[in-house]
């Protein structure tokens, strides 16, 4: 580490008496422990230490011990051992690697066709109504404040699949048949994300909403001018200024629902038949509910594959909407 | 920031005046009005309910209004039988020392790497950036090994609020957020007090963190919110029922608990951020817009 200081401190350390260990001469700057310390180095130092102690244990050490693990077997017990690509081999030829990938896709889908032009929907509405926007907000951000977990059990709750379930009632009122929802491997998936949807919803509302009043109101009077309608306006004006934000949230969102945990975790356990498993929950299965001890080795294996994955695809993704938004 | 209205939307006055579109607003109002209670305040609302409805009640008529009473008993069972007092406590400890060791780390940091500026600062700056890219779940299982076996100290921190508390610390996102904010503060006044013979510290503390009160409120309600609905890390790390929060202990008791019971103790576990987010309204809005900033 470079220790630096400002001229005129270095300056002024000229004329104290030689440091107990002077460091060897590097250009022409004299730099002793002690400059560095007058330099600030110290203070410098303590403001610095906290986060590194915590970023080095707790973050970096683990990010590279994830990598090392992976090419590992690790069971607490023998000291690790170095496998070569097992863990790899292992986990890709697992026969529910593939369900998990492919209901992890499902779910991931299933979200971007919901969740995603919802929220866009409600903001724009909501941006038009003018007075009753704080209410509104307000209300569309409730469910985001609802703890997940407490979430996911009331919402439980509602799928009970009785026909005097709370859902199963309101879809009698309207004359549709009672649905099983988590009881069926059909219907299970679009109640997870349904559930999933509604919690999320309200922060990408909020998002849009800010995103909705840096549009510059001029272009919409100059869209005016040409003669567009209220739908060429929202086609031509809002959308292409909303393009940035809307590809973030695009791609921050299957990020997120490629990982997605509590809500199989907690409503289904992976059920019914295997039905609800994500990649999240073969991870969860393999490090903390392996009867033979903890399969750690797979499991950062398998992470590691989700995180290079999902690092590809960003990358792709963001090369590809660059060349649109240059367009 | 939500609350402010453009000068105008999509909509031009001339296009307000036009009866249909005047039709289309009503409906559209009415559509926003039904649909977010009904969707935002429906569940709570039902929830409330169901906590003071006997079980069968609940199970046989979900939607009618006490047909045989209320049943008060069920909250002061949820509270004292199934502990959700105790666990109450231990939520609110986890998620005050989260707040704190998020803060510390954040303001320090954020003033090392914004204000003093070490010759190193870059390479900081890098390397906690760069942790953002890295998905949550890769960092499981090694963290988790982490804890059982930290380095120096020899001890597992197990069962100990440590494990939670100072991984929530080691947060790139607050960093980023503070230090942007610490950036844009006028330099002068640093200067001024500089000469005035203020060291590094006194600085920090008696000029940089009273002007930073905005987003040391933003910071914060980010880390309670994150500490009270943490489930999964808080399940791995504090396997001890009795020093469990709500969230990892609230799964748990269920297969145990009666219905009505347990919806009592859902209805008091959702109270606390509900009446937070009512009170600091402006503050948690303006944290999800200004998270939407940061990704965009």
């Amino acid at each position: 580490m470079t220790m630096t200081t400002d001229p005129e401190v270095a300056e002024a350390a000229e004329d104290r008496p030689p440091a107990p260990r002077p460091v060897p001469e590097h250009r022409k700057r004299r730099r002793t422990p002690m400059t560095w310390i007058r330099g600030g180095g110290l203070s410098n130092l303590a403001f610095v230490a906290p986060m590194l102690v915590v970023f080095a244990v707790f973050s970096w050490g683990p990010i590279v011990q994830a990598v090392v693990m992976s090419f590992q077997k690790t069971n607490l017990v023998s000291p690790p051992v170095f496998v070569g690509i097992d863990n790899f081999v292992r986990v890709l030829s697992d026969p529910n690697l593939g369900t998990a990938v492919l209901n992890t896709l499902y779910f991931a889908l299933l979200a971007l066709l919901f969740g995603f032009p919802l929220p866009l929907l409600l903001a724009v509405m909501m941006s038009e109504v003018g007075r009753g926007k704080g209410l509104y907000s307000a209300l569309a951000y409730l469910p985001v404040v609802i703890p997940p977990v407490v979430a996911v059990l009331l919402w439980k709750v509602f799928y009970n699949a009785s026909p005097d379930g709370v859902f199963n009632t309101i879809l009698g009122w309207v004359g549709i048949p009672p649905q099983p929802w988590l009881q069926s491997s059909a219907t299970v998936m679009p109640s997870l994300v349904l559930e999933a949807t509604w919690a999320a919803a309200g922060g990408a509302i909020i998002i849009y909403l800010a995103a909705l009043i840096a549009v510059p109101p001029e272009l919409y009077d100059a869209a005016e001018v040409d003669g567009a309608g209220i739908w060429r306006k929202i086609w031509h004006v809002t959308l292409p200024q909303l393009r940035g934000v809307l590809f973030i949230m695009l791609i921050l969102q299957v990020i997120a629902t490629s990982q997605v945990f509590l809500e199989p975790f907690l409503f289904t356990g992976g059920g019914p038949n295997n039905a609800t498993l994500t990649i999240l929950l073969l991870i969860y299965r393999y490090a903390f509910q392996n009867s033979l001890g903890g399969a750690y080795g797979e499991a950062t294996a398998l992470s590691l594959m989700l995180a290079i994955f999902l690092a590809l695809l960003s990358w792709a993704y963001f090369k590809l909407t660059e060349r649109w938004s240059t367009n | 920031m939500t609350d402010e209205l453009a000068d105008r939307g999509v909509l031009s006055t001339a296009d307000r005046r036009r009866g249909s579109v005047r039709a289309s607003m009503t409906l559209v109002h009415g559509f926003l009005l039904v649909g977010l209670v009904v969707a935002g305040l429906g569940p709570l609302l039902w929830l409330a309910k169901a906590a003071v409805t006997p079980t069968q009640d609940t199970l046989s008529q979900p939607f009618a209004l006490w047909p045989n009473g209320i049943d008060w008993a069920n909250l002061e069972t949820a509270w004292n039988d199934i502990h959700i007092d105790q666990y109450f406590l231990n939520t609110i400890w986890v998620a005050a020392g989260a707040w704190f060791f998020q803060l510390l780390i954040a303001t320090t940091a954020g003033y090392a790497l914004s204000v003093l500026r070490p010759k190193y600062a870059p390479i900081l700056n890098a390397l906690v950036l760069a942790t953002l890219f890295i998905p949550a779940v890769v960092l499981l299982v090694p963290l988790y090994l982490t804890i059982l076996d930290p380095p120096v100290i020899g001890t597992s921190l197990l069962n100990t609020y440590w494990a939670v508390w100072l991984p929530a610390a080691a947060n790139a996102f607050n960093i980023l957020l503070v230090k942007r904010f610490f950036d844009a503060l006028p330099r002068e006044v640093f200067e001024a007090a500089k000469t005035d013979g203020a060291g590094p510290f006194r600085v920090f503390w008696s000029i940089v963190l009273p002007m930073s009160k905005p987003i040391l409120g933003v910071v914060s309600v980010f880390a309670v919110i994150a500490a009270w609905k943490d489930f999964l890390w808080p399940l791995l790390v504090l396997p001890d029922p009795a020093g469990q929060p709500l969230s990892v202990r609230l799964p748990a008791v269920q297969s145990q608990t009666e219905l009505d019971v347990f919806l009592a103790a859902l209805a008091i576990s959702t109270l606390i951020p509900v009446v937070l987010f009512l009170l600091f309204q402006r503050l948690f809005l303006r944290g999800a817009g200004l998270g939407g900033a940061v990704k965009g």
